[in-house]
């Protein structure tokens, strides 16, 4: 099985980026880090729009090896690449726009027709319509398109939302998901927004001055910790898991969700048996108790054990939890938010069991890779 | 070839230089589109003396240029001779000898609205044309061009006027051959040398109402650009 591999190194001036990942084959790894992390500038280099050294291969194609002297300069990178800003041909009508990308790429390896594109972003009565005249969230869907009749191996997406108003992001952000979702190449999203790295990605890179400071699935302990530890405001800590939905009580209005062997309650999810949702488990939504607690209003009550207490600020502590696995694995990750007193009190340590009550559980989207929440299946 | 009637307008320099100007700024068309080009994107460290040659006959007095010229292009210079060598006539006080002197004269005027088109571009949309598989030679066509059409426009149609108009260097490296380098600007200064106002005001006129057109058509499709998003 084989997915992105990327080793690259890059001097521009006082910045260097020196950056190295692995990405699966499928679903959305996000590039998420400060601005001035580097992240424009690894996604740029993966292109060839900066020439940096190192090795770049997605699937069998080996785009970049410095060791074998091999370069393919950015045309020939069968890639899809949105910009920041649509960067749209202004000369070229919508369709015009579209056509560009398709009669470049090779017949033989056309996956994405003009139509399915077109039906896909929505962009049937635009394509008469000059670049000049479109909003900034169709400017962005036209740019999508474009890069979706590569029929690219990899999609690039530069903060593609960044320079959108919140109505339009609003706008493009059901067709990012469902794209993401549908698409069979890995996506590389550039995002320096939690909430949208939360929503869409399936994996995680995340840059810091320039290097991986961390990466893995997001819904892995890592990713978690990673994400807490880059969040400004320390209180939204918490961790991810995509889970399956079991069923429903429509007496109470409420669903419920299996994940590692877990079954979550929360309220009625429109979904059917069998879909997969992606679940939040807020830091600060769960505390901790020694003995199981009885007669308690809240429903999501898991044993667990305790990983790790990290501090957080002067008067709280961060503990990293794992739930009690019965599907085998390291079981589902678990962040809470207590006060220093309490885990001083409760005289809490690693390795510990306790009982994790969650008071709220959030859901954030459908999960975007159509992989099972449990460990990913055997391919061929 | 002269004009046989003295009273008629005399039409032979008019079309002379019509066809002078025409030559001219299609050699600079074909030379100052890639030399505009590199000058917007390279970084070269000799880049600004490239550019200040090329901007050199803004401030010359074309005299001195023409001078210049004459002695390249004479029998006895360096570029008469190697055109002498490949077997090539005279180049002084011929078409050809003007042709080249002009070409030198309205290069800045030429190359500096292409170099400013170009830049404009930015890198983005040529980075964009490579993401969707434009090879270099492409990106170009197919982009950079399209996208410079008004600097296209501008410099042909300055490059058209001012060579229409050039009156110093065509005297010193072309003489005043009638039919062969004697253009308008020279006609005229010959008629009022002679005294021959009438005909002075005549070629005047309509040098002045062809000059006045043509800049007329680059405001005009300067303002249909910017007005209609057709």
């Amino acid at each position: 099985m084989t997915g992105v591999e990327v080793r690259l190194r890059l001097a521009r001036g006082a910045f260097t980026l020196d950056a190295s990942f692995t990405a699966p084959e499928r679903g959305v790894t996000a590039v998420f880090g400060a601005s001035g992390a580097g992240k424009s500038t690894l996604l740029r280099a993966m292109a060839g729009l900066e020439r940096g050294d190192g090795r770049v291969a997605v699937g069998d194609e080996v785009w970049q090896d410095s060791a074998a002297g091999r370069f393919l300069p950015t045309h020939r990178r069968p890639l899809g690449y949105v910009f920041q800003e649509a960067v749209l041909f202004d000369h070229l009508s919508v369709a015009g726009n579209l056509g560009y990308a398709l009669v470049r790429t090779p017949r033989e390896r056309r996956r994405v027709g003009l139509d399915q594109a077109v039906a896909q972003l929505g962009l049937g009565a635009l394509l008469d319509r000059r670049p000049e005249g479109l909003s900034g969230g169709e400017r962005q869907r036209v740019a999508m398109a474009r890069a979706l009749l590569r029929s690219p191996d990899q999609l690039h997406l530069d903060e593609p939302m960044s320079a959108l108003d919140a109505p339009a992001r609003a706008e493009i952000l059901p067709y990012l998901e469902r794209l993401h979702r549908e698409l069979a190449v890995p996506v590389l999203y550039v995002s320096h927004s939690r909430e949208e790295v939360l929503r869409l990605a399936d994996h995680l890179v995340l840059l810091e001055g320039g290097r991986v400071a961390a990466t893995g699935p997001l819904t892995g302990l890592g990713a978690s910790l990673a994400l807490a530890g880059a969040a400004a405001e320390d209180d939204d800590a918490g961790t991810m898991a995509d889970a399956v939905v079991a069923g429903h009580d429509e007496e109470y209005a409420l669903s419920w969700l299996e994940v590692g062997g877990l079954r979550v309650t929360l309220p009625r999810v429109d979904a059917a048996p069998g879909e997969v949702r992606r679940l939040r488990f807020h830091a600060r939504d769960v505390s901790l108790a020694r003995h199981r607690p009885e007669a308690t209003s809240i429903l999501n009550v898991f044993p667990a054990r305790v990983v790790e207490l990290r501090p957080a600020g002067p008067s709280q502590v961060l503990a990293v939890l794992r739930l009690a696995a019965t599907g085998g694995g390291e079981g589902v990750p678990l962040l809470a938010s207590i006060t220093r007193r309490s885990a001083a009190v409760l005289e809490l340590a690693p390795g510990d069991e306790v009982w994790a009550q969650v008071k709220a559980v959030a859901l954030v989207g459908r999960p975007t890779a159509a992989a099972a929440p449990a460990p990913p299946p055997a391919r061929p | 070839m002269g004009g046989p009637a003295a009273a008629a307008l005399d039409w032979g320099p008019l079309f002379l230089a019509l066809r002078l100007a025409a030559v001219t700024t299609a050699i600079l068309l074909l030379l100052g589109t890639p030399l505009a080009w590199w000058l917007a994107r390279s970084r070269a460290p000799w880049r600004p003396a490239v550019e200040a040659l090329v901007a050199l006959p803004l401030v010359l007095p074309p005299t001195v240029l023409g001078f210049y010229l004459l002695i390249a292009l004479g029998p006895g210079g360096p570029l008469g001779q190697a055109w002498a060598a490949l077997g090539g006539g005279p180049l002084a006080f011929t078409f050809s000898g003007l042709v080249i002197g002009s070409v030198l004269y309205s290069l800045p005027f030429v190359v500096q609205p292409l170099e400013t088109a170009f830049a404009g571009l930015g890198r983005a949309p040529l980075e964009a044309a490579a993401a969707l598989g434009a090879a270099p030679w492409d990106r170009f066509l197919t982009v950079a061009v399209p996208l410079a059409r008004r600097g296209f426009l501008s410099a042909a149609v300055l490059g058209f006027a001012h060579t229409l108009g050039e009156f110093g260097v065509v005297l010193m490296i072309g003489g005043n051959v009638p039919g062969r380098t004697r253009v308008v600007s020279i006609a005229v200064y010959d008629h009022v040398e002679a005294l021959e106002y009438a005909a002075a005001h005549r070629l005047s006129a309509v040098l002045l109402a062809v000059s006045f057109l043509l800049l007329l058509a680059v405001f005009a499709a300067g303002r249909a650009n910017r007005l209609g998003p057709r």
